[in-house]
């Protein structure tokens, strides 16, 4: 992991919705292994629709999106799936499995590695045994190891999504919103382990988010979408606190 | 205040629509009571001449029909099981959130919606022809009627969970069988055990009735008493059935709330 792993690439992106609604406007970005970038804009900007095409959760309809050189907009089948076990994604409502342990949802991070009839008999290497409680470890809740996801508050939810997430040993860390249903006490606790993984894993993290003060506060780059389109593009120390009311400008034709 | 309400036209003003529903089902329950000829004379010393008799039950016909009454729990229950088992992999493929191919979808809720259609007295008498008398046909019966009801369930109930976990599962590389096994099962598993037990219900009541066809089970005994005019072992067939039915309606409501 400490390689220089984990560029994304992204090439004249577009993606046009069936009804018409443009998602994503011809995007061009070039994200380097190890930066910490922050997409802010509008809701309906379309920072989810650009996080989602990057480990193809949605399809786009124009453009190649590159993941350490490999192009995730063409591949299929196995090699997709390999693409997106390099890709760990955490969300605004955690989707975690509710109703199983939190051992379990961490496992499930893993499961791309394994196959079908292994994962289904939980027969997990004692590598991964390890690696698990390692990442729930690194997150602080190891010791809620065998309570049912549903029983934990949603910080602690989000954690062990980030958990979760870190059993893929990924290259590259997607977080849609991850703090949109937090309360600021536990949004610093994960912003805090998004920043950790970034800096001591040198991992690509790249985060959805609607604060301005925590981009500033996170970001190594932060990168502003309106309307499907990219408006802004800086590294940190460029950035101004006037350029927001730019990206925040409300569109005269603001569709979503 | 001078805001006038909207008009109303002329039906809505004097609800037509409900007015015409209201005649149109009052002209066809009375066609059907005069068709079915239920002013025909019932006999009321018949009725109560049966009740008499039935009132002094013969106990000692009670040892005969405890084997036939297991039999019919345990048909009840092997069908119940043989139904759902098949019955997990239909409803994944008629579900629309698992099941993309539309084509395939529709093929698999049309076969299941026929399978439906079948009364389990007609299965009953099908599977009587197909092999024979006795409690493989009570089974047979079952499973194809339990096969049918709990895959509509099963398809409701998958189509109710939450795409949060499936989409984090996408995104970790898993495969789609993977996904069904960890973000689609635990979603569903108690909803799914829930509806067997309902399911294990509704079947012990209608194996009771099997027999009448030769389906196995204590209906058969049901059947001669009745014809010979036995009433007071019919009494006893029937307290057993009611006996057998109370206690697994019982067990079933207890565990269904435990799994709500």
């Amino acid at each position: 992991m400490e390689s220089p792993k984990g560029t994304v690439k992204i090439d004249h992106v577009s993606k046009v919705y069936k009804n018409g609604t443009v998602g994503l406007d011809d995007i061009n970005l070039d994200i380097k292994a190890g930066e910490f970038v922050v997409v802010v804009g509008l809701s309906g900007a379309g920072k989810s629709t650009l996080l989602r095409a990057i480990n193809r959760l949605h399809d786009v309809t124009d453009g190649h999106i590159l993941i350490d050189d490999e192009d995730i907009t063409e591949a299929k089948g196995k090699q997709l799936r390999m693409i997106r076990r390099n890709i760990a994604m955490i969300f605004q409502n955690f989707n975690l499995v509710n109703r199983v342990s939190v051992a379990r949802n961490v496992f499930n991070g893993r499961v791309g590695y394994y196959s079908s009839i292994k994962s289904a008999l939980g027969l997990y290497s004692k590598e991964d045994k390890q690696r698990a409680e390692n990442n729930l470890e690194r997150v602080n809740m190891l010791d809620k190891y065998y309570t049912r996801a549903d029983e934990l508050s949603g910080g602690q939810q989000q954690r062990v999504a980030i958990a979760r997430a870190m059993m893929q040993s990924p290259t590259v860390f997607l977080a849609d919103e991850p703090i949109a249903s937090l309360d600021p006490k536990t949004t610093k606790m994960v912003m805090d382990d998004l920043k950790r993984l970034n800096e001591e894993l040198g991992m690509t993290v790249i985060v959805n988010l609607h604060s301005v003060p925590l981009a500033r506060e996170y970001a190594s780059r932060i990168i502003g979408l309106r309307g499907g389109k990219l408006v802004y593009d800086e590294p940190i120390q460029a950035v101004k606190e006037s350029d927001f009311s730019e990206i925040y400008a409300e569109e005269s034709d603001g569709k979503d | 205040m001078n805001a006038t309400l909207p008009e109303r036209d002329f039906a809505q003003k004097w609800h037509l629509k409900a007015l015409f529903a209201i005649i149109l089902v009052a002209i066809i329950i009375a066609g059907s009571v005069q068709k079915v000829g239920i002013e025909t004379e019932f006999s009321w010393d018949q009725f109560f001449q049966i009740w008499k008799e039935m009132a002094h039950p013969d106990w000692s016909y009670f040892p005969v029909i405890v084997q036939p009454i297991l039999e019919t729990v345990q048909m009840a229950l092997v069908g119940t099981l043989f139904g759902t088992l098949l019955a997990i992999p239909f409803s994944l493929m008629a579900s629309t959130n698992i099941m993309k191919n539309k084509f395939v979808l529709s093929v698999v809720r049309f076969f299941l919606n026929i399978v439906r259609a079948v009364p389990d007295m007609l299965l009953a008498a099908v599977f009587v022809a197909i092999v024979g008398i006795g409690p493989m046909a009570g089974v047979g019966a079952l499973t194809v009627f339990s096969f049918g009801m709990i895959s509509k369930l099963f398809y409701e109930a998958v189509e109710t969970i939450d795409e949060g976990p499936v989409e984090a599962l996408t995104a970790a590389g898993a495969n789609s069988v993977q996904t069904i096994i960890f973000a689609v099962i635990p979603q569903v598993t108690n909803q799914f055990l829930s509806y067997f037990l309902y399911t294990l219900e509704i079947n012990v009541r209608a194996s009771t009735v099997l027999g009448y066809l030769g389906a196995g089970g204590v209906g058969l005994y049901l059947d001669q008493t009745l014809s010979m005019f036995l009433y007071d072992r019919t009494a006893i067939v029937i307290l057993g059935i009611l006996a057998v039915v109370v206690v697994v309606d019982g067990i079933s409501n207890h565990l269904r709330e435990a799994l709500a």
